[in-house]
């Protein structure tokens, strides 16, 4: 059986140059020992910045991805938005980019054994966002979302 | 194309001493900022996954080569993690006719904390930072500031 859940969606604060991606505060995750979820992250980018795609056009370019930490849910799949493809002054070609609202789903498989009750579900979306005339640092996204495993 | 406004060079008496950094650049040789005392430098942090990084690179290759003669130079700092893993190959199919080397926190330090790229110091020939760019600016602004402080030569030394 799987269990689909979809996130509320928050509004951020204004982008700050030390984090303009961000996640939706969300709901407790409900799960049971042994079988598929489904999880949906709904993430922000500020305004006027872009991030790579998971897919992006160039070698040198850093993709955005979800990586999950340990625990008993293991990974089945990952699957992001497709990207725009947007022309920017300082590039010759349109780069595949995801601006504003977005949304990644994931598909995690909850191990039989998993421990019944209260849990954290972590993990991160690395990314690296720019403006049209500046760059930051490849970032992490800390992802932390409650789950309970029945 | 989408630039900052540049802002002007700082008066002499203003400018605070360039800190000290020693790197290894492509050939693996060590060098220092202080090797430089007496020329006009040009500091700029960049990387690879860095566009609008990549639109200055030609200019400052064209500065390198324009001005060599005249006491002048371009350092490019990358500030890829990879470091020569990913920043060789670019050299590769890049023209960067100007030292290059990886970058560190430590140094970026030193500079304010290099937050975003690009980030450009210009140095005067006594090793003090006499502007600080933040983002793509545009190529006049740098060029501007180059003739200026080759111009200015050793009258500037204050007290």
């Amino acid at each position: 059986m799987q269990a689909t859940l979809g996130l509320c969606l928050a509004m951020p604060s204004a982008a700050q140059m030390n984090a303009p991606l961000t996640q939706a505060p969300s709901a407790k995750l409900m799960a049971r020992q042994g079988e598929t979820m489904s999880v949906q992250l709904h993430l922000q980018l500020g305004a006027g910045y872009h991030v790579n795609s998971n897919t992006p056009s160039d070698e040198f370019l850093i993709p955005l991805k979800l990586t999950w930490d340990e625990s008993p849910f293991t990974p089945v799949g990952v699957e992001y938005p497709k990207g725009q493809l947007e022309k920017y002054s300082f590039s010759e070609k349109p780069l595949s980019v995801y601006t504003g609202d977005f949304e990644i789903t994931a598909k995690l498989r909850v191990a039989a054994s998993a421990p019944k009750g209260p849990g954290k579900l972590t993990g991160k979306v690395r990314y690296q966002a720019c403006t049209q005339t500046i760059c930051l640092p490849p970032r992490s996204l800390a992802i932390q979302l409650p789950i309970e495993i029945r | 194309m989408s630039t900052v406004k540049a802002a002007a060079l700082k008066p002499v008496k203003d400018r605070k001493p360039a800190p000290d950094f020693t790197l290894k650049d492509s050939m693996g040789r060590s060098f220092k900022l202080s090797d430089y005392k007496g020329k006009v430098v040009l500091l700029n942090f960049w990387a690879t996954w860095c566009g609008p990084c990549k639109i200055e690179i030609p200019w400052f290759a064209e500065f390198e080569q324009k001005h060599k003669d005249q006491g002048f130079a371009v350092l490019g700092i990358s500030m890829d993690e990879e470091g020569w893993e990913v920043v060789r190959p670019y050299l590769e199919k890049t023209r960067m006719n100007y030292r290059v080397a990886i970058g560190n926190d430590t140094m970026a330090q030193l500079y304010g904390g290099v937050d975003s790229l690009p980030t450009s110091f210009m140095v005067d020939r006594q090793g003090r930072i006499a502007s600080v760019h933040v983002g793509l600016v545009s190529k006049s602004d740098y060029q501007n500031e180059i003739t200026e402080m080759l111009a200015a030569g050793n009258n500037t030394r204050q007290s």
